[in-house]
């Protein structure tokens, strides 16, 4: 095992804080796979699972990096979808519409991120956690104070 | 039955809070060795509404489900969160729970602290900890605003649609028929039988592909309840699962249609031969066939074969012509059949001319499984195999005396360069998805990048696709050969009666609402949805949105668009996402 994602002991003890959407028959387990395989990633990574990330209204990014979430990151289906032949699309203005009107409100739009997760793509999602949660560390928290 | 909305009760308004009963699994200690459960207990007992809070060694074993079941019962549970594996192992397992102590199963919550918590965080026990809290207190605020659903049912018609009357198509139909339901196969073509009735001798027992659909048609007649639509094609598709009306065409563009009532559709409508282009591996030139247009020759040859009035003395087959991106042709996938139905032509022909010099130019030689002999009958019989690299694909040139010369650098002789001056050359093409847009835009089934349809799952769930009650069978799928095909449709037969056997059909409530008070008719939620599940309905003079509930997969895909927040997906619901959001950051990793 390589050194793992989560830097837990860093001098300010900051663990980036991250809402992860994953899609029920293929980006989560994918992301199941990474545990399966006992990969690791940062403890700060918290999933939700929906059928499609077409369906994730905006208000939800927007609510949790408001809330103290560090970071979200879309796993979307890519062109794998079952449901909609343009989810990508669908997906990426979702993220779109989030990313803008967090800007308006002075936050980093870098703070949202999308990628396609296959149902295979266990160490693609843990590279992505942790860089993700590298970058998100080097920002410093959402929500300072 | 078959058209509905679906409003959910809101049960739980008013009462004063929830009685929610939440569970932490140790899995042995495929949790608790990383995570500390008990204190997971302690971090969620006082968050409000929960009224039992338990560890449990292993939450799906049979005496854990008896105890949660007697916790339900006695302590008037309306709410159950069990954190354990991943929800694709054991979600029905705790519904099943949830059903048999008296609590509706979609008041279940099911969170991952295993694949998604212990498992990826074995060096951290004190995060893992902290994370574990944080998604099983999420759980518990998704299931204070869970609500009671019921399973859809809707009632079927036991009549099946087969689109396609190739191998494929007749033997569901036959297989259909015999499991007692009501059949209709229609065929675009003037007769059935499709791209096997073209073909004589067919691996790997050498039987003739006419008398395989001579078989077929016969059985099809002996059988009343089957109906075949030649010269006939799908141009409409309304109703939903379990109740579709198909509409058909028949007799040609401008002709009447008919409409027929199907609780499922078997789509059968198999492939194309690829067409090289022009001048691809010298295509277009005297002498230069595809390995169809090559077998019809073989098949109807009695002796020697000849090529414009001379005798034939030697061929050269160029493999994965419009497969494997041979060449840089577009398509990426293998076609499967191709490698063993030219191995078979070749010894055909040799049983017809023993002294005709064949070359095989392949890439890699893929006769799998059972037909692997072939290949040793072949190169017993004198055929010979020349293995070419992709970076350097064969050249056919046509020489200044009209004779064909194919040029290949063989990898097995150390690269030598050869060139074959031959009478023949045989492109073996392979299979491409039919050109049937206007049947893709009926049915709505998804194509994968390839152009095949998609199933929903290779292994799981291989002939249903998205569209609920529309199965695919044989090489509409993707390249096989026909045994696999018939292998398919009879796994579609199987499917069907699954479905319409009993004579209704129970669907998961987790479909798309819409808060009638909230919509403003707007219309931007219409075109939304590929699946046509959204439509404008009124009551008196107020207009707004309703989403049929038989027709919605559930994806959520409306949601986002709709500017007055007024559509929610059942088991996804902006309260429910909101609120695991706000409890997830509560609690500090």
């Amino acid at each position: 095992m390589t050194a793992h994602a989560a830097e837990p002991g860093s001098a300010d003890g900051f663990v980036p804080r991250i809402l992860v959407f994953t899609t029920n028959n293929i980006s989560d387990p994918g992301v199941d796979l990474a545990g399966s395989s006992h990969m690791h990633y940062s403890p700060g990574v918290n999933v939700i699972t929906l059928p499609c990330t077409s369906g994730i209204r905006p208000s939800w990014i927007i609510g949790a990096l408001e809330k103290g979430f560090d970071g979200v990151f879309i796993a979307t289906d890519g062109e794998e979808c079952a449901y909609l032949h343009d989810c990508s699309k669908r997906s990426n203005r979702v993220v779109q519409v989030a990313q803008s009107t967090v800007k308006q409100r002075g936050i980093d739009a870098s703070r949202i991120r999308v990628a396609a997760i296959c149902s295979v793509c266990a160490e693609p999602f843990t590279k992505h956690m942790t860089t993700f949660s590298a970058a998100l560390r080097a920002m410093g928290p959402q929500r300072a104070g | 039955m078959s058209e509905e909305t679906l409003t959910p009760t809101p049960a739980h308004e008013g009462e004063g809070g929830r009685r929610i009963g939440v569970y932490v699994c140790h899995c042995g200690g495929n949790i608790s060795d990383y995570v500390d459960v008990e204190k997971v207990v302690d971090g969620i007992r006082d968050n409000g509404d929960v009224i039992v809070s338990r560890t449990t060694m292993f939450a799906c074993s049979e005496a854990s489900q008896q105890d949660i079941e007697a916790d339900i019962k006695a302590n008037d549970l309306d709410g159950l969160v069990v954190a354990s594996c991943s929800p694709k192992l054991h979600t029905y397992t705790f519904r099943g729970v949830a059903s048999r102590a008296g609590l509706n199963p979609y008041e279940y919550t099911q969170v991952n602290i295993r694949e998604q918590c212990s498992w990826v965080h074995t060096d951290d026990r004190a995060g893992a900890t902290a994370k574990a809290t944080a998604l099983v207190s999420a759980g518990i605020g998704r299931t204070r605003n869970t609500v009671p659903l019921e399973p859809m049912v809707v009632d079927t018609t036991p009549h099946t649609l087969v689109i396609g009357g190739g191998v494929a198509g007749l033997r569901a139909a036959i297989g259909l028929a015999d499991v007692g339901l009501k059949v209709t196969v229609v065929e675009r073509e003037v007769a059935v039988g499709g791209w096997v009735k073209t073909l004589g001798m067919m691996y790997p027992h050498g039987k003739d592909g006419r008398v395989l659909i001579d078989t077929l048609v016969a059985e099809v007649k002996k059988r009343p309840s089957i109906t075949v639509l030649t010269g006939a094609e799908v141009v409409g598709k309304a109703g939903s699962f379990g109740n579709y009306r198909m509409n058909i065409r028949v007799g040609g563009e401008g002709a009447g249609t008919i409409e027929i009532l199907v609780g499922s559709v078997v789509v059968a409508t198999g492939f194309d031969n690829y067409a090289p282009g022009d001048g691809e591996f010298g295509f277009g030139s005297e002498g230069v066939l595809t390995l169809p247009q090559f077998k019809e020759m073989v098949d109807a040859a009695k002796g020697p074969l000849t090529w414009k009035g001379r005798p034939v003395r030697s061929v050269a087959y160029i493999y994965c012509v419009g497969s494997r991106s041979t060449g840089g042709c577009s398509n990426q996938y293998c076609s499967r059949f191709c490698c063993a139905s030219t191995v078979q032509t070749a010894v055909q022909l040799s049983g017809l001319d023993a002294s005709v010099r064949q070359f095989h130019l392949y890439r890699d030689m893929r006769t799998y499984g059972k037909f692997e002999p072939l290949y040793t009958e072949a190169r017993d019989a004198g055929s010979v195999f020349l293995k070419f690299d992709n970076d350097e694909p064969p050249t056919v040139a046509m020489g200044a005396n009209g004779k064909l010369t194919v040029t290949v650098r063989d990898l097995l002789t150390e690269r030598t360069e050869l060139a074959l001056p031959v009478d023949l050359v045989v492109l073996v093409t392979g299979m491409v998805p039919r050109a049937n847009q206007e049947l893709v835009d009926v049915l709505k089934v998804p194509k994968g990048g390839d152009g095949f349809f998609n199933e929903i799952h290779p292994k799981l769930r291989p002939v249903e696709t998205t569209v609920d009650g529309v199965l695919i069978a044989g090489a509409c799928q993707g390249p096989k050969t026909s045994a696999e095909a018939v292998t398919q449709a009879l796994a579609a037969v199987t499917q069907s009666a699954a479905i319409l056997k009993k004579g209704y059909t129970e669907m998961e409530p987790l479909v798309a609402v819409i808060d009638a008070d909230a919509c403003t008719a707007c219309g931007d939620c219409l075109s939304t949805c590929p699946y046509d599940a959204i439509k404008m309905s009124e009551d008196g003079e107020r207009h707004f949105a309703v989403i049929d509930a038989a027709s919605c997969k559930g994806c959520g895909g409306c949601v986002s668009y709709c500017p007055e927040n007024a559509i929610d997906l059942l088991g996804y619901t902006d309260d429910e996402i909101s609120e695991m959001i706000a409890d997830m950051i509560e609690v500090p990793v």
